[in-house]
Formats: structure tokens, C-alpha cells, sequence
């Protein structure tokens, strides 16, 4: 597949006087892993919520798969809708539905697929988010943050999306847990071939799978372009966000 | 982009069968029930797959192959490793493993075991709660800076004086219905004066106070439970309890003194608007001045019968508080368990509220009757 899956145009974004986006425009292709970063309050994931249709830009349009996502014919917006799923930070699971219901929940609302399927599609996302069939059985409430992440991504991949959006996908895990999280993301997209856009400022996170960096500063886009390519911006909170060694050492392990 | 499609073909004597296509949830023609049947019936007499002309396949095209080839490879299969290792993902799922807990033949009797043993630990930590809260005012009375002021006076603002306008509304309005419906048998009889007795007993002493305690709780013993309830799933609890604040003290005994002091003279403010509105509706009804309604009132109705009502506000109060606590302190940090404890709150306290209605029934039964 090829072409833009996400173009934002002109996109403008007012809470009362305060200004939060000036005139944002943003083309994501197929098969990139965009990664938006951006100071405190920046508006980062304002404006993911307005590429997911959460939320309506003051001015400006968003188009994803061509179509945009606030369109006044509520089958266009339906279908756009079912071709990306989105990671929520807190999971947000069902908490009244066991593991295995979240997971068949989007599956069961097309209300085209029997039970059978159903049933074998859920093991298998359990499967690719490494669970087992036995967590199947849990209510969220008994799982772990980890765990909550996988399920909220394996419920994410249900209707196999060619686009997934990532709020903060490592946030409030332990290193080790945010790093086995990022492969399997990595691992995931390599085999599944979906597109990604994420909110994130674990430099960790963005090394590991980013290859587009997107830089929000003083309510635009101010830089654009791979990883590599972002490191020889000269912009005060560019330097200051890759500032650190660590953060250098991050970026360049992953570059070779 | 192809829908789906299947096409059969005999080569040398052997069936063929060529997928084409994207084999996606998207694209896999509807309804998916008739796709599954043709892909079944084309298993029949073992035939060669060939997978070459996909362009796509997901999870869902893959389960579909999988579930049409009863689960295990056919005998010849022409497809491309990566088509493979996605039929492969479909082919590591078990078809043994349980979607749900089982229930067990027990399940009738454990749960009702279980509905046992929580009433049980239901009473038994509500005995626990009022034996803290005595603590807590042991405690207050030897050291009377720990009173919480704030949260008593907010509790009074919110469960007593915003709920006037309400109680009397609903006290003015049972007043004129059963003065309507009463005056309409009492003038039969030749007894209007009796409906003197007739509401100032029943209000005062009876509907006053349970009406009250319905509305409170539903509006203040539900919330009470909320609160403490979000702030059980937000660990706000658990923060207080670091700081070395108690939750009996801070959030329990707040509410449950204050319910208890807003309560009574909130059934005093409800009985008096129920008179009223009995007062009118006679009025209207039978021609029974206001005058002689007012004069007769003290006689036909001994003050012991206010006493009872406002013994029973405090009581109600204090019940109604406990148990919005006592629920809201047991909500698990999920939103399920949040609904279901205010639910359980509301109604066993509704429920509550009249048995031991009941029992003052019973045991005051020798009090405040005129002329007995």
C-alpha cells in the first residue's frame, strides 16, 4: 500500500485565547513509525486526539486513508474508524468485560463473524501480545501494567488496523518491561506491516522504534524528518531533548 | 484491491483450488457464513491449495483457511512463507481452550454459600466500623482540636440544607393526597375533624421520617458511597492513610454525625410542609378553616408523637450515613464494583430503614395515641 495514511492541513488548535497548534501540516506514509515529541504542554497529545477524531481542530482539516476523520457522513467516519486502532496510556480496558471479551468486543460489534472465529482470532492476538490463553480468563482489574498494555494492544490490533496510534505506549512501566514492550511493537509492525503514529518522550522508546520523528515546539511542527536527520537541527529544545549522552548513545546504537 | 475470491480448477486429474485476492476482514465477501461453507466444500477430495494469487492475507483470512481444513494442513499446499507463518499463528491456537470459567455443578450452592459468608463479613465489618467510630469520639473528647469542623459542616450544607426544596415539595404533596383521599371517606362518616388526627399522627410520626429517609437515601447515601468509593479506586484513601490521617475520623464519622443531626430536622421541616398540604387540601376539600386546624393540631396530636419522629430521624440518619460509608469503603478500583456497591448502599439501607421502622412501630406502640 502506498500513499499518505494520515495528512493533517492547516490544522489549528484554540482552548479560549490560548493558542495550542498554529497552522500544523503533517503527512505520515504507509509503513513509517512516526513518533511526535514535544516539550510539557506542547499539545502533543492534543493533536493525537485530533488524528483520531477525539477532538476537532479549531481550523484545518485531518484526512486519514484520504478521508477525513470528523466527515459529516457518519458511514465515512464509521469505516475510518475501523481501519485504525489506538493504545490507549491507561489501557483503558472494559473493566466490567473479562480479557478475552475486551479483546472479542470490536471483533463481535461488526456482527459479521460467528463465535468460532471469534474465539480463534482472540487466542491469536493473546498469542501475538505473548500472553497466554489461561489470562484470557482475567477481569483487567487482576492484571498488571504490563499486562494491561498488552491486552489494551492486542484489543488494538483486533480488526487488523493498517494504522496504530500509541498514546505514551511505555509509560508507567519498568524499563525492562518498556523495553520488551518496544520489540514487541517492532516485531509487530515488521510482520503485520501497519503504520504508526506515537506520543512519546521515553528517548528509549523513540530509539527503538521510531523512523520519523516529528518535533513540536512553540505550536508547530518545527522539524520533520528521520531520526539522523532531526539530531542536526539546531533548535534550543531539540538540543535540550537530545541534548543528554544517553540520549546520543540511545539514538546512535539504534542508527548502526 | 480484489475482494476474495475462490476458484476451482482441475489440473491432471487433481483439483485445484486457487485463492485470489485480499483475504481480509475488509475485503472478504459478505455474508461470511457463505464463504465458510464454499471453503468447506471445497475440501472435499483432497485438493491442491494454492495461495499464489493472494495479494493479502490477515488473522481472519487465516482463521477462516484453518477452520475450513479442520484444523491441520492439507495434504499440498502452494503458498509463500510469510502466508504460512500467518496460517501458522492460527494453527498455534488450541481447540481446547476455555473462553469462559466453567461453572461446575455447584455453582447454585457455592454462590449462595458465598452470598452467606459476605453478609456475614458484611455485619461483621459494620460492627468494626461502629466500634472505631466510639473510638473516634473517645478520642475527639480528650483532644477537641481533631474535630473535623470542615467536613461536618459540608456534609450538613450538602445533605440537609440543599435538600429542602425537595423534601418539601414531596412532604407538601403526600400531605394534600392523603388529605384528599381521607376527607373523601371521613365526610361519609360525619368525621371531618378527625382529619386533624388523621394526618398529624400519620406525617408526624410516621411519614415524615420514612419519606426523609428515602430521599436521603437516595441522594446523599448514594453520593457519600461514590465518593469514598472514587476515592478508594483514585487511592486518595490510601494517600490519607500515609499521612497518617484517619478515614474513620476524616470521611466516616463526619458524614455519619452530620446525617444524623440534619436528619431530624429535616423530618421536622417535612412533616410541618406535609400538614400544610393536608391543611390546604381540607381546606379546599371539606371547608375546615386554617384557624380550627391549627388549634385542634396540639390536642388531637400529643408531642410524644414529635418526639418519636425526630428519635427516628437521628436513628435514620445514623443508619443511612453507616451504611454509604461502610459500602463505599468496600468498592474494589474498578468501575463495575463502584456501580454496584452504590447500588447495594441505596438499597440495603432503603431496606434498613424500615425494618427498623418497624421495630419503633412496635416498641412505641403504647406511646403518644390520643385518647387510649
Amino acid at each position: 500500500m502506498t500513499g499518505n495514511v494520515i495528512e493533517l492541513r492547516g490544522v489549528t488548535t484554540r482552548f479560549g485565547k490560548v493558542v495550542i497548534h498554529d497552522d500544523i501540516n503533517l503527512d505520515v506514509e504507509a509503513g513509517q513509525i512516526l513518533c511526535l515529541v514535544g516539550g510539557s504542554g506542547s499539545g502533543k497529545t492534543t493533536l493525537l486526539r485530533e488524528i483520531v477524531g477525539l477532538l476537532a481542530p479549531s481550523h484545518g482539516t485531518v484526512r486519514l486513508f484520504g478521508q477525513q476523520v470528523l466527515d459529516p457522513d457518519p458511514h465515512i467516519r464509521r469505516e475510518v474508524r475501523r481501519r485504525f486502532g489506538m493504545l490507549f496510556q491507561q489501557g483503558a480496558l472494559f473493566s466490567a468485560l473479562t480479557v478475552f471479551d475486551n479483546i472479542a468486543f470490536p471483533l463481535r460489534e461488526l456482527r459479521i463473524l460467528d463465535e468460532n472465529v471469534i474465539r480463534d482470532l482472540v487466542f491469536m492476538k493473546l498469542a501475538m501480545v505473548e500472553l497466554e490463553p489461561r489470562h484470557g480468563l482475567l477481569m483487567p482489574a487482576e492484571l498488571s501494567g504490563g499486562m494491561i498494555k498488552r491486552v489494551a494492544l492486542a484489543r488494538a490490533l483486533a480488526l487488523e488496523p493498517e494504522l496504530l496510534v500509541l498514546d505514551e505506549p511505555t509509560a508507567g512501566l519498568d524499563p525492562d518491561l518498556a523495553d520488551n514492550f518496544v520489540q514487541l511493537i517492532g516485531m509487530l509492525q515488521q510482520q503485520l506491516g501497519f503504520t504508526v503514529v506515537m506520543v512519546t518522550h521515553d528517548l528509549d522508546t523513540l530509539a527503538g522504534l521510531a523512523t520519523r520523528v516529528a518535533v513540536l515546539a512553540g505550536q508547530r511542527i518545527i522539524a520533520h524528518g528521520t531520526p539522523a536527520e532531526i539530531l542536526e537541527v539546531d533548535h534550543p529544545f531539540i538540543r535540550s531533548f537530545f541534548g543528554s549522552e544517553h540520549a546520543r548513545a540511545a539514538m546512535r546504537k539504534k542508527m548502526n | 484491491m480484489a475482494a476474495a475470491a475462490i476458484e476451482i480448477r482441475a489440473t491432471d486429474g487433481q483439483p485445484r483450488i486457487f485463492l485470489s485476492g485480499e483475504w481480509t476482514l475488509t475485503m472478504l465477501p459478505l455474508p461470511l457464513a457463505e464463504m465458510q461453507r464454499r471453503l468447506r466444500g471445497c475440501v472435499v477430495g483432497n485438493p491442491c491449495w494454492d495461495l499464489s494469487g493472494l495479494s493479502r492475507l490477515d488473522s481472519v483470512g487465516a482463521v477462516l483457511l484453518w477452520q475450513a481444513w479442520g484444523r491441520r494442513w492439507p495434504a499440498s499446499l502452494v503458498a509463500t512463507d510469510e502466508q504460512r507463518a500467518i496460517i501458522d499463528r492460527a494453527a498455534g491456537v488450541s481447540p481446547h481452550l476455555a473462553t469462559h470459567t466453567p461453572r461446575s455443578a455447584f455453582t447454585m450452592l457455592a454462590g449462595m454459600g458465598r452470598m452467606g459468608l459476605s453478609g456475614g463479613r458484611h455485619v461483621r465489618d459494620m460492627i468494626a466500623l461502629i466500634g472505631q467510630l466510639a473510638l473516634d469520639v473517645v478520642h475527639l473528647f480528650f483532644h477537641p482540636r481533631d474535630i473535623p469542623w470542615r467536613e461536618f459542616s459540608a456534609t450538613l450544607y450538602k445533605s440537609g440544607a440543599q435538600a429542602l426544596p425537595v423534601t418539601a415539595l414531596v412532604g407538601f404533596l403526600i400531605g394534600v393526597v392523603l388529605s384528599y383521599l381521607s376527607s373523601l371517606q371521613l365526610k361519609t362518616f360525619g368525621a371531618d375533624i378527625f382529619i386533624v388526627n388523621l394526618i398529624g399522627i400519620s406525617v408526624i410520626r410516621e411519614l415524615g421520617p420514612v419519606i426523609v429517609a428515602v430521599l436521603v437515601a437516595g441522594r446523599s447515601g448514594s453520593s457519600m458511597t461514590a465518593q469514598i468509593g472514587v476515592m478508594r479506586v483514585t487511592e486518595e484513601i490510601d494517600a490519607l492513610a500515609t499521612m497518617g490521617i484517619s478515614r474513620s475520623l476524616r470521611l466516616v464519622l463526619p458524614k455519619v454525625a452530620a446525617l444524623a443531626l440534619a436528619m431530624p430536622l429535616l423530618v421536622v421541616w417535612c412533616a410541618a410542609s406535609g400538614i400544610i398540604g393536608g391543611m390546604v387540601s381540607a381546606n379546599l376539600e371539606m371547608g375546615l378553616s386554617y384557624g380550627f386546624f391549627v388549634e385542634a393540631l396540639p390536642k388531637a396530636v400529643p408531642v410524644a408523637n414529635l418526639w418519636i419522629g425526630i428519635g427516628k430521624g437521628v436513628c435514620f440518619g445514623f443508619l443511612i450515613a453507616l451504611i454509604a460509608c461502610h459500602f463505599g469503603l468496600r468498592v474494589r478500583p474498578n468501575t463495575e464494583s463502584l456501580s454496584a456497591r452504590t447500588t447495594s448502599s441505596v438499597v440495603t439501607a432503603i431496606t434498613l430503614v424500615i425494618i427498623v421502622d418497624a421495630v419503633f412501630a412496635i416498641l412505641t406502640r403504647h406511646i403518644g395515641m390520643p385518647g387510649v
